[in-house]
């Protein structure tokens, strides 16, 4: 484990007072850091709040908010809940999947750029079938929409590589 | 005894006593209620919900969680209770595998004894595929997920009682399983085998890791010879398999079952006890005499050791240097086969161990002479009763006998290894057996506490006072650790056996143990080290002997080469420590930015002028550290391996005090 590491989570530790009590905001920061919860992580945070590992990992693959495998860049939410699965939110998805090439065992892009997740209800039936990537909300998406938004995301990306 | 009132079970009344839940008392009331996840040792957990009762005006309540008031009146057999447990039942069943015939834990499987109970033959749901493999990883578990029932009782046994935590639950809902750390295989997280959990599991979802078909093989070679050597808590125990009382002593059965079995000798573990004390309390003299890595820890259980070596691996100098008496005993059968002109490989030992984690042990690289194991196998005590079934040797009806010597001769010392506290009374029988050989072999020595877990006492050593302390349970040991490195408590020696109530609990013996068979267990143990001749080590005579032909002198090079063995850093994060200086203090102060927070800098920049007033300067060596993983503890200084937590220069002052003034000494 690296020092630097190592000293990202300390600090961390530090804000909620080392207390055993506050483990889930420690893992929700660990997370925002890493986009997962690495094993390393996840053991120095169970060592110094004198809990087991084992549990950390129980409540840590408990919640589907946290992740143990690594996450890509850009987080891709697809709404199936019932409104969104009655206007084709299925179509959405497998469009996703080809454009990114992801399998159902496979959630996030070789390049570690997007990943999918398929959500129950984001409460927006109203404008269903609903996508959220990162924190913006699409309305009524179809599979063309829903491939240009991840273009458009791509290639910001690069611009930002390349400034 | 305070009445708190009645409970009326099913229209008899039952007084409330310190009952903490309505379970233990329907079962005063003389029914039993069955139950997978209740245990009086651990926490309620309410997960397995056969123990329900109709409690009126309550409506169906696991018993197990509500506590017992006045006046209630319970049900415990109604139509509806009878349906909802038979398919709790057949749920379990449909779920996973559970194929009897072919399963470890037959016989004894509590999944199986209450689907008999009610009745139940017929299983109407749809079975769910087996869908994980076993791991048989572990050198001494194997875990088969497909047998679990989710009841929780290995995970609250881990974490509770042992203090450890390495299996828990993953995941939610239908998918929720129980794992170890980061769904590893046993044997790659902290686990120390000591199998508690298996011995608790109620299905055959944890069991010992049988190794009974290789020792048949080792039986039908015909080049090879095959010694046995058995352990002090198998001889009260193996006796239950087949009806007799608890802690009963069937050692001479038991000698008698091996040489049947096809053993060509068979020793005593205890021989190798004696050896031990031999070696132990030397060592500890030393020690003491010097004033040099105190307390000394015990090394006999493997479980301890292990687990030492994960979580406490700033005591690995403290922990004594003496093989554990299987690995005495398998080293010194093995040099004597050898001495005597046969050779290394044709001759292996199997022992006969209460415990799993001697399993393990068995394996650990260090008791190897070029891949050759001294131990080559190792039988539960559970394990050596499926093996003469399955001979077909009826076991009660043998004629007693008694074991090969020289290594089956042992003193009463090494008989009373296999209880919790019994290393230290055999200590300290050797130690005043040394210092006034004519007095009584029961130790004159002051008492300060005795419990179930702990027994602190205190004797007189040429003047000194030495303080001695044995604990059982891992967690219990863990906070006697604390207390020790807090400054709270001051041990001189101090033994650790990782089970609660030491050998005789072990996770290989017999199943079917309650805190009562357990007691039994231990005092047949005493009751043979009664009915022996000798009780203190340094009368077994076949030792000196030993030593004289074999082994040179006690704490000796040969000695030293045979009988001990060193310890491995096995820390989850590992980083690089400055080395040690030998002949100065060594202070590190942890700077990990935890305790830099919380003064860490300003803390060495303290203690360097501190050093520099009361000139230690020349024998302080100052290192500011890495990381602790003790954050929540910060600042950590550490004093030639004593931690101090939250550590104050008050503390620090009164450390570095006590190491001057033991240095000037």
């Amino acid at each position: 484990m690296s020092l630097e590491k190592l000293n990202d989570i300390a600090v961390i530790l530090n804000e909620y007072d080392n207390s055993p009590d506050k483990l889930i905001p420690i893992l929700q920061k660990v997370q925002q850091k890493y986009n997962y919860l690495p094993e390393d992580a996840m053991t120095f945070v169970a060592n110094s709040l004198g809990i087991s590992p084992a549990k950390v990992f129980g409540v840590a693959t408990f919640f589907s908010h946290f992740s143990i495998v690594p996450k890509g860049k850009h987080i891709i939410k697809i709404c199936d809940g019932t409104a969104c699965h009655v206007k084709k939110s299925e179509n959405i998805i497998q469009a996703v999947e080809k454009k990114l090439g992801l399998a159902p065992d496979r959630h996030t892009s070789a390049d570690f750029m997007f990943t999918l997740e398929c959500v129950s209800c984001l409460g927006a039936c109203g404008i269903a079938p609903v996508v959220v990537i990162d924190e913006e909300v699409h309305p009524q998406m179809t599979p063309e929409k829903v491939t240009a938004l991840i273009d458009e995301t791509a290639a910001k990306e690069k611009a930002n590589v390349n400034s | 005894m305070s009445n708190r009132g009645y409970v009326t079970v099913e229209g008899k009344q039952i007084p409330i006593e310190n009952e903490k839940n309505l379970l233990e008392l329907i079962r005063k009331a003389k029914i039993e209620i069955p139950t997978f996840c209740y245990h009086s040792e651990l926490s309620v957990y309410g997960a397995c919900r056969l123990c329900l009762v109709d409690i009126e005006g309550m409506g169906i309540q696991a018993s197990c969680s509500i506590e017992p008031k006045d006046g209630m009146k319970i049900s415990v057999h109604t139509l509806q209770i009878r349906d909802i447990r038979r398919t709790n039942i057949e749920l379990l069943l449909a779920s996973g595998n559970h194929n009897c015939a072919t399963c470890v834990k037959t016989g004894y499987c509590k999944l199986q004894e209450i689907a008999r109970k009610l009745g139940v033959k017929e299983i109407r749901f749809k079975p769910t595929p087996a869908k994980q493999g076993r791991d048989t990883n572990s050198h001494s578990l194997v875990r088969d997920p497909d047998k679990c029932i989710l009841c929780g009782d290995c995970t609250r046994m881990c974490s509770e009682v042992q203090g450890i935590g390495v299996i828990d639950f993953v995941g939610r809902g239908s998918k929720t399983q129980v794992q170890p750390t980061f769904g590893k295989h046993l044997n790659e997280v902290e686990c120390v085998n000591c199998g508690q959990c298996s011995r608790i599991c109620p299905t055959g979802a944890l069991s010992s890791k049988s190794e009974v078909s290789q020792i048949w093989q080792d039986i039908w070679n015909e080049e090879k010879k095959v010694a046995a050597q058995i352990a002090p808590a198998v001889r009260t125990a193996l006796g239950e398999m087949y009806g007799l009382k608890e802690g009963e002593n069937s050692t001479g059965l038991i000698v008698t079952a091996l040489r049947m079995l096809g053993f060509d000798y068979v020793y005593d573990t205890s021989f190798g006890a004696d050896l031990t004390i031999f070696e132990e309390v030397n060592e500890f003299i030393n020690r003491f005499e010097k004033g040099r890595n105190l307390p000394l820890f015990t090394s006999c259980c493997p479980a301890w050791v292990k687990h030492a070596e994960h979580c406490h691996s700033d005591l690995l100098e403290n922990i004594s240097t003496c093989k554990s008496p299987q690995q005495m005993l398998g080293a010194a059968i093995k040099e004597d086969f050898v001495r005597k002109g046969g050779k290394r490989e044709n001759i292996s030992v199997v022992s006969v161990m209460p415990c799993t984690a001697k399993k393990y042990e068995a394996k650990r690289p260090e008791f190897s002479k070029n891949g050759d194991p001294d131990v080559s196998n190792v039988l539960t005590t559970m394990e050596l009763a499926r093996m003469i079934d399955e001979k077909g040797i009826k076991f009660l009806e043998l004629e007693p006998s008694s074991f090969d010597l020289p290594f089956g001769f042992k003193t009463g010392a090494g008989i009373i290894f296999g209880h919790a506290g019994g290393v230290t009374e055999a200590v300290v029988r050797y130690v005043l057996g040394k210092v006034s050989p004519a007095a009584d072999y029961r130790p004159v020595c002051k008492v300060l506490q005795e419990t179930k877990e702990l027994k602190e006492l205190e004797i007189d050593l040429a003047g000194k006072t030495v303080k001695i302390a044995a604990v059982s349970g891992l967690k219990n040991a863990h906070k006697l650790i604390k207390d020790i490195q807090n400054g709270k408590k001051y041990y001189d020696f101090v033994e650790v056996m990782a089970c609660p109530n030491g050998c005789v609990a072990g996770a290989g013996q017999p199943v079917s143990n309650t805190a009562k068979d357990i007691k039994k267990r231990a005092e047949g143990l005493y009751n043979a080290d009664n009915q022996t001749q000798l009780h203190k080590s340094q009368d077994n005579h076949y030792i000196a002997k030993f030593y004289e032909e074999a082994l040179g002198e006690t704490g000796g090079k040969k000695a030293h080469e045979l009988l001990h063995t060193h310890y491995h850093n096995r820390k989850r994060i590992k980083f690089n420590s400055a080395p040690a200086a030998a002949d100065k203090i060594n202070i590190e102060v942890c700077f990990g930015t935890s305790c830099v927070l919380k003064g860490a800098k300003k803390m060495l920049a303290d203690i360097r002028k501190y050093a520099k007033d009361n000139k230690l300067d020349a024998q302080i060596k100052m290192t500011p550290s890495f990381c602790f993983e003790k954050c929540n503890k910060g600042p950590v200084v550490k004093i030639d391996g004593l931690t101090i937590e939250q550590a104050t220069m008050e503390k620090v002052e009164a450390a570095l005090d006590l190491k001057t003034k033991a240095s000037v000494k």
